[in-house]
């Protein structure tokens, strides 16, 4: 797109994340009121039943005296303030828990998207580079086992493997609580705790966009421009890299900002799995708990976090595909 | 018949097939297998594998790990398949009408797709499961909810695509009744890439009801894999066969019925079709 | 000495196809300067020569035989890498489809200096590339270098193409079907353009098309190429006008005169269809918060058509001609006008009130290979349409049979399915699909303009036989002039939406009075050549 279009383009983008956001909102809302029982109890869950207090609180949160459009405004209002409830059982406000857990899991989602993506887009531009070779069948298996691979079993046997048997890695927690560490000394005990989880939650990915990697460039590659490309005397190198390879990319950027949430959804697994202080952690102590409101605090901040994602890869593809025009 | 051909020509997917089938045999035969409960003591507690006549060796309460994954596999399949039904009815009735009739309908279709496309789908199936209670329904019905939307996009391009034929519209100029139409004309043509997304979903719905029940959203009444990996996770030091095992079971399942779905695919692409011909 | 040299070349096939060898002992010569047309149907080899002297060859195509000589050196024995090193130096190409032709994520002018840069060029790129674009007619060079290939027209694009296989000057061009995608009006300014720029540097041309319009427009010599084999090769006057093998001869007969053909006067009968100041206007875009485009494709159309005569309507790509005919039928349904069969405006009808005229009103496609249901027997697609108006299934399927005989089909097609047929076979379904309804008006979008000019030639026999025995009324559109001439009565011309000039047709072709009826005739490729009547 060219760049003088770009401001209204954007504008258009965020309106419609805005949009999105609200809906999301209005569902969280919807679903409160479509479990079985009174809201308030719903959101006690088994944790807050029993104190009458509690109680009064959530229904005055939810003005649950008020007609339902009223109740709408109210949680609206709340949400968009950032209040996301209060948790009876940890006792503290539910937008301030899971900012505290935020950083954690932008960390392992963050790292397992480069690890998915950087391997992903490579081994899919080797195998399709070398398709119908023994390169070839090896990616398209290994690709295959990772998609076929339950992520939380994949996280135990790196665990049994590498943290039981070699001892390599620690297995738990995203610091070793007991060397104190700091600056450099906690980073990389950090980066040491971060590879198990990072791996786990990238190789389900790494096999989507190496399958769709390979795909697209084999579909790319019997495209007339690439032939063109051929004509004038391209290197073949250099017609991989700047044809093929350009094209083939936007499929998988598309791809990436559908993925987004799902990747999201897998850090609660491997989180559980690792001990990993992030909100996917906090939702399964909540699940534990059924403590609700953390959950739909939860369910509603990945939500946002996706949105965002999505705003960013509908850029990257507005600044590459220059036919892009309008939303 | 010649698709079938096709399809066998797929060593991938007669592989798959055969897996497929012999993980349906298990499930069937889970009673004459192992008759009694799953969740009844076999043996002494976290019983290695082969010892105390346990293939598989037990958990920590003495349950028959090989019969907790026979009777799993009933589940794991029943919610596979059903969920995946309903997800297809779902993505077809609204990618059909969102297709065919476009304009307002199709933007309004494809806004509300997108939006379930764009939230998280794993943890709203962890949300609707959680708060209308972990139960065989609710888990069919959460799956069913978050995996719909790619089917409707798919089905949507088709029909698009479709209904801008020629011989769509030449069935319009006869002066066919839309209903018949899309019947006769429309879907018959768009059936295949359905047929492979059903195979693929199938494979999803079985790794989602594991990662549910994993977290203990399971019906706490029906033995599952992911309860069992699940179950196994804290005590893995100690028994690692209490997790490895269950999950070779789903590993094999899910990946049986992506090869289905990929020699599907290879046998009813059209393009691929073409260049054999020629 | 020439320039290429292709020496009794053989190319296999893999197992399986319908011949052993895709080209079998093919030998031909350029000489600088020269344009050697090579000509064929589809399935002919033509393209296969071509690729294989650029180095150009799909895998698994072997090389069972032959050499290729090119400037005294043969091409099949070169290394890969010096093999690429001539290839947009010392050889270039260009191709059928410019609207797929260039990278869409690459700016024209990089695509340009790309090719210069890969040859060690690439330093005066900055001043060459508008240069090119200039040397191709190209207006405001400076920008259009700057532009994305998705801004450009399928003309300009082919433009942009034939600027990037000259940068290096190179000796040979090889053009495959460069026209064939484009416009008449483009294809008369490329055809230009390509004798201009080989005339000034005395670049040597081998031009592959399925035209003998375009042979004779272009060529300095001509090979006829048929299943794989050269049947004929000659200078360009003596194969055109004296041809000695019997397919030349055969495929000679088939090219549509050009000429309108004598016809007797279709008697005066009572208007069956009237078009008043019809319009259809699409809307693009916008949506929530953009302001959308909006696109005119047909303007206050006027037409007439009475009982018995064919009227034609030609045009370019994007006249508003299909538009226009799929408005009679309600595939399109018109804002404005009225559309009057026999006296009753169609337009307002709704889909029920419309249903009657179906039996009266029916359409043969333009794709044979798109109108068909792939999974409906040619017996049920043909029964079908009576089925639907309540023809006992009976008695609609053996009308199926009889029309099948009617179309020329052996009636034991009844029971298979489209994909084993030919283009022209399908075609001929396609009409025994519309003539089971019976109908009085027949609208033909394109019928022709996807087949060999052979299976072409028999297409339009049969209709213009059929319409004739039945008494139908036909609207014929068609881009191609030729065809219309051998066809119509009358001939109606749009252009961008609207109908500029309309008439009988030998008086259109013969005094056109409209800039762009005269602009279109100019363009006919071969026009000042008369194929030789068979005999």
């Amino acid at each position: 797109m060219e760049l003088s279009r770009l401001p209204g383009f954007l504008l258009r983008r965020v309106l419609k994340s805005v949009a999105v956001i609200l809906a999301i909102v209005v569902c969280n809302f919807l679903l409160i009121h479509a479990a079985p029982g009174d809201p308030a109890t719903v959101m006690a869950g088994q944790s807050g039943a029993a104190d009458p207090q509690y109680m009064e609180q959530l229904r005055r949160q939810f003005g649950l005296d008020q007609p339902l459009t009223t109740q709408l405004w109210i949680y609206l209002k709340g949400v968009l303030q950032l209040d996301l409830g209060f948790s009876h059982r940890q006792q503290a406000g539910v937008a301030g828990l899971i900012m505290d857990r935020l950083p954690a899991t932008l960390l392992l989602t963050g790292a397992a998207f480069l690890i998915a993506i950087s391997g992903g887009v490579a081994m899919g531009a080797l195998a399709a580079r070398r398709v119908g070779t023994w390169a070839d069948s090896v990616i398209t298996v290994i690709a295959l086992a990772f998609y076929a691979t339950p992520l939380f079993w994949v996280g135990l046997m790196l665990v049994l493997l590498f943290s039981v048997y070699l001892e390599w890695l620690p297995s738990f927690g995203m610091s070793d609580p007991s060397l104190n560490a700091t600056g450099l000394a906690l980073a990389w005990d950090v980066a040491q705790h971060l590879v198990l989880p990072a791996v786990t939650l990238g190789l389900f990915y790494l096999a989507v966009y190496a399958r769709l990697t390979r795909a697209t460039m084999l579909e790319v590659a019997d495209q007339d421009f690439v032939k063109t490309a051929r004509a004038k005397g391209v290197p073949e190198g250099r017609v991989l890299r700047a044809h093929v390879l350009r094209n083939a990319l936007l499929p998988v950027i598309t791809f990436a900002g559908i993925q987004a949430g799902q990747l999201v959804g897998g850090s609660i697994l491997v989180e559980t799995v690792f001990a990993w202080p992030g909100i996917g952690r906090l939702a399964f102590e909540a699940l534990l708990a059924r403590d609700y409101q953390v959950l739909m605090g939860v369910f509603f901040i990945t939500s946002v976090m996706v949105v965002l994602f999505n705003l960013l890869t509908d850029l990257l593809y507005a600044l590459i595909d220059p036919r892009v025009e309008v939303a | 018949m010649e698709l079938l051909r096709r399809f066998a020509r797929h060593p991938g997917a007669v592989v798959g097939a055969v897996t497929l089938l012999l993980v349906l045999a298990v499930a069937l035969l889970a009673p004459v297998l192992f008759p009694g409960s799953p969740w009844d003591m076999a043996g002494a507690p976290f019983s290695p594998p082969g010892e105390d006549g346990m293939l598989l060796g037990s958990d920590s309460l003495g349950r028959d790990v090989a019969a907790g994954i026979a009777y799993g596999a009933r589940v794991s399949l029943l919610v596979g398949a059903v969920s995946t039904a309903v997800s297809i009815l779902i993505g077809v009735a609204l990618g059909a009408l969102a297709g065919y009739l476009g304009g307002v309908v199709d933007d309004a279709v494809m806004r509300f797709t997108e939006f379930f496309q764009t939230i998280p789908s794993f943890v709203l199936a962890i949300l609707l499961v959680a708060i209308f209670t972990p139960s065989i329904t609710s888990i069919v019905a959460a799956i069913a909810i978050v995996s719909w939307p790619p089917v409707a996009r798919v089905v949507r391009a088709e029909f698009l695509s479709l209904r801008n034929r020629e011989f769509v519209q030449a069935a319009e100029v006869l002066g066919k009744r839309p209903i018949a139409i899309v019947l006769t004309d429309i879907l018959p043509n768009a059936l295949s890439p359905i047929i492979v997304l059903a195979s693929l979903n199938t494979a999803s719905a079985i790794l989602l009801e594991s990662s549910l029940s994993f977290l203990g959203l399971g019906d706490p009444n029906l033995m599952s894999w992911g309860f069992l990996i699940g179950s196994g996770r804290s005590v893995i030091r100690l028994a690692w066969w209490m997790s490895v095992f269950p999950g070779i079971a789903i590993f094999v399942t899910v990946l049986a019925l992506n090869l289905i779905g990929e020699g599907l695919s290879d046998a009813m692409n059209p393009r691929l079709r073409k260049r054999g011909a020629r | 000495m020439s320039l290429l040299s292709v020496e009794n070349l053989t190319i296999g096939l893999p197992s399986g196809g319908d011949r052993p060898n895709a080209i079998e002992e093919v030998s031909l010569t350029v000489a600088p300067g020269e344009i050697l047309c090579v000509v064929g149907e589809s399935g002919s080899g033509k393209s296969m020569t071509a690729n294989a002297a650029m180095g150009l060859l799909p895998p698994g195509l072997p090389v069972r035989s032959g050499r290729i000589l090119f400037e005294g050196q043969d091409l099949l024995a070169k290394p890969r890498e010096e093999m690429r090193r001539l290839r947009g130096s010392r050889l270039a190409m260009i191709f059928q489809e410019p609207m797929t032709a260039l990278n869409p994520l690459m700016r024209v002018g990089d695509q340009i200096a790309e090719a210069l840069r890969v040859h060690g060029a690439g330093a005066d790129a900055a001043r060459r590339v508008p240069e090119l674009l200039e040397a191709v007619n190209l207006p405001d060079p400076a920008n259009l270098a700057r532009s994305y290939p998705f801004r450009l027209s399928g003309g300009q694009r082919q433009r942009v193409m034939i600027a990037m296989a000259l940068a290096l000057e190179p000796a040979l061009l090889i053009a495959d079907e460069p026209t064939t995608a484009l416009d008449v009006t483009t294809q008369m300014q490329i055809l230009t353009l390509i004798r201009e720029v080989q005339g000034r540097r005395g670049t040597g041309v081998m031009f592959i098309t399925h035209d003998f319009g375009v042979v004779a427009e272009i060529a300095d010599r001509v090979a006829v190429m048929q299943r794989g084999r050269i049947v004929e090769t000659g200078p360009a006057a003596e194969v055109l006008n004296a041809p000695r093998h019997e397919y030349t001869r055969a495929l000679i007969a088939a090219v549509p005169h050009g000429t309108p053909a004598p016809r007797e006067p279709v008697p005066p009968g009572p208007p069956i269809l009237t078009l008043k100041g019809l319009r259809k206007t699409y809307h693009r875009g916008g949506g929530w918060f953009g302001k959308g485009q909006s696109f005119q494709a047909v303007k206050d159309a006027d037409l007439v058509l009475h009982r018995g005569e064919t009227l034609g309507v030609v045009g370019e790509s994007g006249s508003g001609k299909s538009t226009l005919a799929r408005t009679l039928v309600r595939l399109v349904r018109p804002e404005e006008g009225e559309i009057l069969f026999h006296g009753t405006d169609l337009r307002p009808l709704t889909r029920e009130a419309w249903k009657p005229f179906r039996r009266q009103i029916q359409m043969v496609f333009q794709d044979p290979y798109a109108s068909l249901n792939p999974r409906r027997s040619v017996g049920e697609a043909i029964a079908e349409g009576p089925i639907t108006h309540g023809t006992p299934r009976r008695a609609a399927l053996d009308r199926a049979r009889e029309l099948l005989r009617l179309v020329q089909l052996d009636p034991g097609a009844m029971d298979r399915y489209p994909h084993e047929f030919s283009g022209g076979q399908r075609q001929r379904i396609g009409l025994a699909r519309a003539l089971a309804m019976e109908p009085e008006l027949l609208i033909a979008d394109e019928p022709v303009s996807a087949l060999d000019v052979s299976v072409q030639a028999q297409v339009l026999a049969l209709l213009a036989d059929i319409r004739k025995r039945l008494g139908l009324t036909m609207l014929f559109i068609t881009h191609d002039l030729r065809v219309a001439a051998e066809i119509c009565d009358r001939v109606a011309v749009m252009q961008r939406g609207v109908i500029v000039e309309q008439g009988p047709t030998a008086q259109v072709f013969d005094a056109p009075t409209h800039p762009y009826t005269r602009a279109l005739l100019d363009s006919i490729p071969g026009r000042g050549w008369t194929p030789p009547v068979s005999g």
